[in-house]
């Protein structure tokens, strides 16, 4: 399977995660292919932000509403929960504190969309052991000296990530070397060492608020009782 | 209020539009009531018959009304010729452009230069003070006129910025697109402070006789001049200068010991001073340095976005910076765009990379065309079909 291809298998699952009309902000969104498709197919109400000039150029071009700017410093701009999924696709690994901006997604958006690759993947795990030197594969292409990623992880480690920060995986999504995709569940075993690229969907804890039973129709003000 | 309407004259020797409104009950900001005035305009390519095509650019400082094509005074190209134009990024066989020379201006439209028909003299220093408020309160008496409703879009750079932002909070119901380039919320003190010292040069050029220089027919022509060079070098960015000019010599081999123009820069600042003086009026240059100054939305942007009292949510804004422009950097154009984010807005926003300052929006820059040209085309194709 070809890089391209393996782009649109992601947005496409994405895609599928999304609801109609919904408000999305993808981060890191490069020329704004997966927003534009967003807004084309399921009439999503995008927004982007992009690192490199040359690709928000792009997207800006291309009538997307984009805006030049960096994922770990810029996200204080956006309010509280003003968008109904925030997108991070394979750009969590080259954040310089993933946990901190993922706990933003949440901030920003009611769902947050994650995608990254696997760093217990079998064969990154045969080649760390067989040859001793850190992995090249094709989801994570680059050599230790010049990669943008400059955090490794598995998904037991976001897993446990997510546990720790209070964050529901609302839903997780691996995608196979081969390109086959599987739902990630506790009763599936090995998930951790076949899947090349996980998805996953993410949200808090939804409180509902807890309803005091009383058979008084009026409350006794805070006042009335110090009386 | 009515629908605004104004006689459409001809102007031969100015070679442009002139809308003339008479017994108007237009309050400045300064609270002077301007009765009968004028508005010199140009308009390019066709409106079409759904009346949605039509694009309003907001000239800077010294601009005025020749946009495209020759401007028949300097008979040189329109100061923003490269960019609009048939077959240009804003291209006039798509969309029908106007521009119209801003109030207090000198190209036409009623300011210090113009003659009050109440006293018939020249205005001098008896004009009122305008903003950019008024700026955009009359650029929409001139739209009326028109007969359109809504603007495509409203484009300008520097001082057109600031009033392509206003137009968004007097006026959202009229604008679909606002490009803005090289703006800021507010003037800094630093851009008051260069202004001042332009001013102060006019003001203290003996021939500037309190404002009424035009009854003698001598004008402060040495202070504007040199109003004109402090700009400009404010338009410019250091490696721009060294890299056109460095510390070369001007027609000579050896430096003279004296105070003639030894460099090459001071011989441009020199030519760009006397050039200047033969296009633009002295008081005017006060007047539109003024209400630079005065405009500030700083504190009430946020709030003009978010309680509007009229819709603004369907806007889409692009903000372009430079990063060579000192004047108008990037950091104050980045709070617009940190503003309309908050607010979820549709926001688009770009950093051109560039040494040629904050002129680098009248200049060659592919990036600028590119992505104006993507921007508006793109957004108009989404409005639906075009008659």
């Amino acid at each position: 399977m070809n890089k391209m291809q393996s782009i649109r298998k992601d947005w496409n699952l994405i895609e599928s995660l999304i609801s109609r009309s919904a408000k999305v902000l993808d981060i890191g969104c490069g020329e704004g292919g997966l927003i534009k498709q967003l807004e084309e197919n399921i009439q999503a109400n995008t927004r982007g932000i992009e690192l490199s000039p040359d690709l928000a150029r792009k997207a800006i071009a291309d009538g997307l509403s984009v805006v030049q700017g960096n994922a770990e410093k810029d996200l204080d701009q956006y309010s509280n929960q003003s968008f109904d999924y925030v997108i991070l696709s394979q750009t969590l690994q080259a954040m310089v504190k993933p946990r901190d901006v993922l706990l933003e997604l949440l901030r920003i958006g009611g769902k947050a969309i994650v995608s990254f690759p696997n760093f217990g993947h079998w064969k990154i795990r045969l080649q760390l052991l067989l040859t001793g030197k850190t992995p090249i594969t094709e989801g994570l292409p680059y050599v230790w000296y010049e990669t943008p990623n400059i955090h490794f992880f598995t998904i037991k480690d976001f897993q446990a990530l997510c546990k720790q920060s209070n964050i529901i995986i609302e839903k997780s999504i691996a995608l196979t070397s081969k390109g086959r995709q599987f739902e990630i569940s506790p009763g599936i075993s090995g998930a951790n060492l076949f899947t090349s690229e996980a998805i996953f969907l993410l949200s808090y804890q939804n409180f509902t608020p807890i309803k005091l039973q009383s058979k008084q129709k009026t409350f006794v003000s805070n006042s009335a009782l110090v009386n | 209020m009515g629908k605004t309407t104004a006689q459409i004259q001809k102007n031969a020797s100015l070679e442009c539009d002139i809308a003339v409104f008479s017994n108007m009950d237009c309050k400045l900001d300064s609270g002077f009531n301007l009765k009968d005035f004028q508005i010199a305009f140009k308009t390019f390519g066709n409106l079409n018959a759904n009346k949605d095509n039509a694009i309003l650019i907001c000239h800077a400082l010294t601009g005025d009304q020749y946009v495209s094509e020759t401007n028949p005074i300097t008979k040189k190209d329109g100061w923003w010729s490269r960019m609009v134009g048939v077959n240009k990024p804003i291209d006039t066989n798509k969309y029908y452009v106007i521009c119209s020379n801003v109030i207090g201006g000198c190209a036409g439209t009623t300011g210090p230069k113009e003659i009050n028909f109440q006293t018939n003299v020249p205005y001098g220093r008896e004009f009122p003070a305008v903003t950019v408020r008024d700026m955009v309160k009359i650029q929409n008496y001139l739209i009326e006129t028109l007969s359109i409703e809504k603007l495509f879009a409203v484009v300008g750079g520097s001082m057109g910025a600031m009033q392509a932002l206003q137009w968004t909070i007097d006026y959202p119901q009229k604008i679909q697109n606002v490009i803005h380039i090289a703006g800021a919320l507010k003037h800094s003190a630093q851009n008051i402070a260069f202004h001042e010292v332009g001013r102060q040069a006019i003001m203290n050029d003996p021939n500037w006789n309190k404002g009424g220089y035009n009854k003698n027919n001598i004008i402060p022509e040495r202070g504007l001049a040199v109003a004109r060079m402090i700009a400009h070098i404010t338009y410019l960015s250091d490696d721009a200068m060294h890299r056109k000019f460095g510390r070369k010599l001007q027609s000579r081999d050896i430096i003279s010991f004296g105070f003639d123009a030894d460099f090459q820069i001071e011989s441009y600042l020199r030519h760009q001073g006397r050039s200047f003086v033969e296009r633009f009026d002295a008081n005017s240059y006060l007047y539109l340095t003024r209400a630079m100054d005065y405009f500030d939305l700083e504190k009430k942007f946020s709030t003009a976005i978010e309680f509007s009292p009229i819709p603004n949510q369907h806007i889409r804004y692009l903000i372009i910076s430079f990063t060579s422009d000192w004047l108008f950097p990037t950091s104050e154009n980045r709070k617009i765009v940190k503003t309309l984010n908050y607010f979820t807005r549709n926001v688009s926003f770009t950093e051109i990379e560039t040494d040629k300052g904050h002129d680098s929006f009248l200049l060659d820059e592919p990036e600028l065309d590119s992505i104006i040209k993507g921007f508006l085309d793109n957004n108009y194709n989404k409005i639906g079909s075009h008659e």
